[in-house]
């Protein structure tokens, strides 16, 4: 098992290297380099980039050197010193601009995923143990609801409800009094107002995946030998779905880590442009707009990352909590 | 040595005809079969036909040009039929004519629904002039009222006054066809690498997957989001829709190559593939002829299932500015002017567009369940 996870660890870096390099790919994809397009709107301004600056700065990204030179120079940069490039639209480095907006998108995508885990769980039990039951029912058509509306429209529309029937805007993570002040209970209380509604907007579509495949799981546990066995020494109902079947029926709640997270990260991108929250979704879209490629790169390798990490400590936990997984 | 004289032939069996019919039917009656039992499919099967009947005639079903700009009645309220009011019932149902009025404090131009003028909707009436498919010219219309100088939008109109219904219908033709061909770029990607993938094995097989994995593991939108903003500024729409179709495509094709991989392995060691092997099938006939059929109505299932996944992306790219642009008409284009706060309080009929696209991903979502379970008739 040990063995297992040192391979998958060991596996984790050239995967991480290989998107990388794709990212890289990615950014040098339209024509010209950065600089170019940093010196040219600083003519359009009405401003100019002394020649040293600019040489500095070339020198500083390699702008100057073969492709593959580039992509070295671009990852040794990150590693070693952090630094991920410039924003010319910011006119500022990149690691200044990213942490915070990451910080926010790990924070809401983080608070979906337990609010889907919290949602599913007693769902899909009930549904399992209740199968065929009104609510059974009631909770599928829900769920397929779910998945069927793009989470961007649903915040579209529960926008629009809250302007037409509440008279509030639900757009951001606060208030406008409480934007900049300091945290307080006041500004605490205000950001949790806010904050489910891209939580339930971003948890719809996996919770009601989620409860489709542990409702399935279950299922199949709850027609096992051993159940009935349990049931015919006397076990109480309760007693006995919660501590044997239910448990083995868990897997898909650790591997939605895997699963799930990459969608939460991927939909909290464009849900986030919508009710325009301070997460990467809106400055990575202007600065893909703007081909501000540094700071677009940035955030889609840091995503990828945070999509990796998932699935490897999805990976991990579930060779610990279940034996029977083969990893071979 | 003792003779099994207790076995009946099999002829001898009564069967009753039902059976016999359920015997000797094809796989496909028998998927068919199966299939129809499945009701949310049946009727999204249906809502789908009548979707793609109107986005084929979309010229003669919208009631108007969908690019004719009427200055007059911009950012109009829907003029929803009405079937009966205080006058009774109506038949055909009627709508309300217009009154312009000024905001005292906004100046803003609104319109008000005056339900003392009545029009009737007719059908099949006269109207502005259109080409079916590009090449029949005729200017009758599925609606449409008595005199076509009289404002008629049934779903409102945007900021530059043009119809909204005529606008969706058109887009239709845009939405329900980008997936059609994403899927299908998919799918032969997919067949290719995954079967390349399944039948070689070895080293291939170690390369494909490891691509699959990191595919798989960057987050789809901001990826997508990256790869069309890479796209040239100075396409045309043509290439644009083209260019769109490959990026989705680039992540779709990765379920359908599992799948296939999946099959081939499986069916590689089954008796009939050897036997074919043994009497010197060659190896394209193997996977062609042998192996294909077994497992297409798997395959069917996966790209039903990988349409609404297309759809839904087009729609987040365009909204986003980031996919197809306007002129280009798609139901995604036409989120995109909702993406402020503003407009959606002001003019909130612009949201329409999110009903057909909610109603298109659900009927294939259904259609892949149903075609997913009846996929393996002899389960």
């Amino acid at each position: 098992m040990f063995g297992y996870i040192l391979k998958r660890i060991l596996l984790f870096i050239p995967t991480l290297l290989v998107v990388s390099f794709i990212v890289f790919l990615l950014i040098q994809l339209p024509p010209g380099d950065f600089l170019d397009t940093m010196v040219l709107r600083m003519q359009q301004s009405g401003t100019s980039m002394d020649a040293e600056a600019e040489a500095l700065l070339r020198e500083r990204y390699a702008l100057d050197q073969p492709f593959l030179q580039q992509y070295s120079h671009w990852i040794s940069n990150i590693v070693t010193e952090g630094d991920f490039g410039r924003s010319f639209t910011w006119n500022r480095p990149v690691s200044e601009l990213i942490w915070s907006r990451l910080g926010w998108t790990f924070f809401i995508t983080i608070s979906s995923l337990l609010f889907t885990w919290a949602l599913a769980f007693p769902i899909a039990v009930y549904s399992a143990t209740h199968q065929y039951s009104f609510l059974d029912y009631l909770f599928s058509f829900i769920g397929f609801i779910g998945l069927a509306v793009p989470n961007f429209l649903l915040a579209l529309v529960l926008m629009w409800i809250g302007f037409s029937v509440f008279n509030v805007s639900m757009g951001g993570l606060f208030s406008s009094e409480y934007r900049d002040a300091p945290w307080s209970l006041a500004k605490f209380l205000d950001f949790l107002s806010h904050l489910w509604v891209p939580i339930i907007v971003l948890g719809t579509a996996g919770t009601a995946s989620l409860i489709r495949t542990m409702r399935a799981n279950l299922l199949d546990e709850l027609n096992k030998p051993y159940v009935e066995a349990a049931r015919a020494k006397g076990l109480t109902e309760r007693h006995l779905i919660w501590k044997y079947p239910v448990r083995v029926a868990l897997n898909p709640f650790v591997s939605s880590l895997a699963t799930l997270l990459p969608t939460l990260i991927s939909g909290a991108t464009i849900v986030s442009v919508v009710l325009s929250l301070p997460t990467t979704g809106p400055m990575m879209l202007d600065a893909l707009l703007e081909q501000d490629m540094f700071l677009a790169g940035s955030f889609l390798l840091m995503l990828s990352f945070f999509t990796l990490v998932s699935t490897l400590v999805s990976d991990i936990l579930l060779i610990i909590i279940d034996p029977r997984v083969n990893y071979e | 040595m003792i003779t099994l004289d207790t076995a009946q032939p099999i002829d001898d069996i009564p069967i009753s005809e039902a059976e016999e019919k359920h015997l000797t039917a094809s796989q496909w009656q028998l998927i068919w079969w199966r299939f129809r039992r499945h009701r949310a499919a049946m009727i999204s099967m249906a809502v789908l036909v009548v979707l793609y009947t109107i986005a084929l005639f979309a010229g003669f079903f919208a009631p108007h040009d969908p690019r004719d700009v009427v200055a007059e009645f911009a950012d109009a309220p829907p003029q929803l039929p009405v079937f009966w009011d205080s006058a009774g019932v109506h038949f055909p149902p009627v709508v309300y004519s217009y009154v312009g009025e000024r905001d005292p404090r906004t100046l803003r131009k609104i319109y008000r629904l005056d339900s003392e003028s009545r029009q009737p909707i007719r059908f099949l009436v006269r109207g502005e002039d259109y080409k079916l498919f590009g090449i029949v010219s005729t200017d009758i219309h599925f609606i449409g009222l008595d005199d076509p100088d009289q404002p008629f939008f049934l779903l409102g109109t945007d900021s530059l006054g043009r119809d909204m219904l005529s606008r969706i219908i058109f887009g239709s033709q845009i939405s329900l066809t980008i997936g059609l061909v994403g899927v299908f770029i998919s799918l032969i990607l997919g067949i290719l690498l995954g079967g390349i993938s399944g039948y070689l094995g070895g080293w291939i097989d170690v390369g494909i997957q490891r691509l699959i994995e990191v595919l798989r593991s960057m987050p789809t939108i901001p990826l997508w989001l990256a790869l069309s903003a890479a796209l040239p500024r100075n396409l045309n729409q043509v290439q644009i829709y083209f260019g769109i179709t490959i990026i989705l495509s680039l992540i779709g094709w990765t379920e359908i190559a599992r799948v296939v991989r999946g099959k081939f392995m499986s069916l590689k060691h089954e008796d009939f593939i050897l036997a074919a092997r043994t009497n010197g099938t060659s190896r394209m006939r193997i996977i062609v002829v042998h192996m294909v059929p077994s497992f297409s109505s798997h395959l069917i299932a996966a790209m039903t299932l990988a349409l609404p996944i297309m759809i839904l992306s087009e729609t987040a790219l365009s909204f986003l500015g980031l996919g197809l642009r306007p002129p280009i008409i798609s139901w995604g284009t036409l989120l995109e002017g909702t993406q402020n706060l503003d407009a959606i309080a002001l003019t909130p009929w612009l949201l329409f567009p999110v009903v057909p696209v909610i109603i298109t991903v659900l009927a294939f979502n259904f259609i892949g369940d149903g075609l997913r379970d009846a996929a393996d008739p002899y389960a």
